[in-house]
């Protein structure tokens, strides 16, 4: 059964505007799911909800058929999560961290030890593994918090992101571990890597001002864009005339167009010997297109309407 | 899954208090070290006539202390690590975390408090009555203490209003009130500003148990009343007002 949310809105006490506003959305719950938005788009307020952490002001959201609010305590027992800007304490060391962990989660003493020193093993960190986490690097006490909710039984995680602040490797480590266990579980993660969002992850959400503004698979979010093809032109290029619309940046200018916009500026490119590149649009694209910044109309809507 | 319910509160004393001591071992000396520094100014000030209320003082402090820095021990878990949110979104019950962190502050004071009791034992003398009294009012004093420590860490946003309140507290529950020495030390009319921490009640109760205070037994039992009201009042609020979830 999917996550599901009805109208689910949230205005935090004292604040005049909504952090989630009328969100509906059914995910599943397989493999991983990658919530993308710029900072204070309601991610993490969504998040939170989800995982039980924060009340919703009103609307609904369920998770395998159990309410986020009534049924909180049954839904405690299949999920976990890492909140955004969390740290393991730095006074123990990472086996310590993690084994806390899972005897908050009912494991006993001596279960809680063995799965430790497994998903340690599991995760790279094993020569740390009896270093105070005050002395390890910033990726790997990441990595001790992503170890504390996979030595756990959940099977849906939350993960707020959980990316931010390591280093490309480490990214790429990261992804790694969640592609071989989203078999077996369920991320949900947001992030603000968006390459690493379009390959890894089955799902995807873009918030933006509390509002969601699209979700599904890659596929489904490209098939909204009216405009599928990116022609990024050199930095001195004169633009011609195009359906479409226009990023620039400093260095060069990109259109998003139809295919046979995409096929008619290339010709032109080609005549003028001008340099220029194609190809279909990515997730940047399409989150610049969803979020409508920076943005310049040549002619036409973003997206089509559903 | 069959959950530990031992577990989920053994974790808290685990990550709080055991790994703490075991990681950092002069953290055990440090706690001890504020209570005893003042044992040894008083008995010296007093040439030794007030060694045995200076030592109850010692007791009283190690447990309101403790309870109180509990409190900087869940904002830490809560606003610094957002560990908090971690076991919100948990089996954990918010019950087995506030219990777990209790117990916690109370395994933080046992080296403390094995120290104090060896000096008890030596400069106090004591009755099974007066120890039972004793026991009583340090239960209710660090129940006191650790609720008002909950109830202050959950409406702290960040760690430093946490040192704040600490602050504010053990200058409030360890100066103001008399129980380093007799409140009739105290002159008139500063005698009434005690009365304001309710750490005064416990102090006054326990100094009467152990023969270093002479007061009516009306007196004694307002004492009482106090401490018990402020206490269940306190816990009260405590529970009713923790922010397990937030709104």
């Amino acid at each position: 059964m999917p996550i599901e949310c009805v109208k689910l809105t949230k205005r935090y006490p004292g604040s005049a505007s909504k952090s989630l506003d009328n969100v509906n959305v059914s995910i599943p719950t397989k493999g991983i799911f990658s919530l993308i938005g710029r900072n204070g788009a309601g991610k993490t307020t969504l998040t939170r909800i989800l995982g039980t952490q924060l009340m919703p002001s009103s609307g609904h959201a369920s998770i395998n058929g159990l309410d986020v609010v009534d049924d909180a305590k049954e839904l405690r027992e299949i999920i976990a999560v890492i909140p955004q800007d969390g740290r393991p304490v730095p006074w123990v060391t990472p086996a310590q961290m993690i084994m806390t962990y899972l005897m908050w989660r009912g494991y006993g003493i001596r279960e809680a030890k063995a799965r430790s020193v497994s998903v340690i093993k599991d995760i790279g960190i094993y020569k740390e593994k009896d270093k105070h986490i005050s002395k390890l690097s910033g990726g790997t006490r990441r990595k001790v918090l992503v170890g504390c909710v996979l030595a756990s039984e959940a099977e849906i995680v939350f993960m707020d992101e959980p990316t931010t602040g390591l280093d490309l490797i480490s990214r790429t480590s990261f992804w790694d571990t969640l592609g071989k266990l989203k078999k077996d579980r369920f991320f949900l993660l947001t992030t603000h890597y968006l390459e690493e969002a379009e390959s890894l992850a089955d799902g995807i959400g873009i918030l933006d001002k509390g509002k969601l503004l699209v979700s599904g698979s890659m596929d489904q979010i490209r098939k909204r864009i009216r405009y599928r093809y990116m022609v990024t032109l050199g930095k001195d290029v004169k633009v011609p005339d195009f359906k479409g619309k226009i990023i620039r940046t400093s260095n060069s200018a990109r259109i998003m167009t139809s295919e046979e916009g995409a096929e008619r500026i290339a010709s032109e490119m080609i005549r003028r010997h001008a340099e220029f590149s194609m190809s279909p649009i990515s997730l940047n694209e399409i989150f610049y297109s969803f979020v409508k910044e920076d943005i310049e109309a040549g002619d036409g809507d973003d997206y089509e309407e559903e | 899954m069959r959950r530990n319910k031992l577990s989920q509160v053994w974790a808290s004393v685990l990550l709080t208090a055991v790994y703490w001591m075991k990681n950092y071992p002069i953290s055990i000396v440090a706690s001890f070290l504020s209570p005893i520094a003042i044992v040894v100014i008083i008995s010296f000030v007093s040439k030794g006539a007030l060694v045995g209320v200076a030592v109850e003082g010692a007791l009283i402090t190690t447990f309101v202390l403790n309870g109180i820095l509990e409190m900087t021990d869940i904002s830490h878990l809560k606003n610094d690590f957002k560990i908090q949110d971690m076991v919100v979104a948990s089996p954990t019950s918010a019950l087995s975390y506030i219990l777990g962190m209790s117990f916690s502050s109370l395994a933080t004071a046992i080296p403390s408090i094995i120290f104090i009791l060896i000096l008890w034992s030596v400069f106090v003398h004591t009755t099974v009555v007066s120890a039972l009294t004793v026991f009583a009012v340090v239960a209710l004093l660090m129940v006191l203490s650790i609720s008002i420590g909950f109830f202050l860490a959950t409406r702290t946003s960040d760690i430093s209003q946490s040192y704040q309140f600490t602050s504010i507290l053990g200058l409030l529950f360890t100066t103001i009130s008399p129980i380093y020495y007799p409140i009739t030390l105290i002159p008139m009319p500063y005698r009434y500003l005690a009365y304001l921490s309710p750490i005064t009640y416990g102090a006054e109760i326990i100094q009467s148990a152990t023969g270093y205070l002479s007061i009516s037994s009306m007196n004694l039992a307002i004492d009482w009343l106090v401490l018990i009201v402020l206490t269940v009042v306190t816990l009260f609020f405590a529970i009713k007002n923790l922010r397990w979830r937030e709104a």
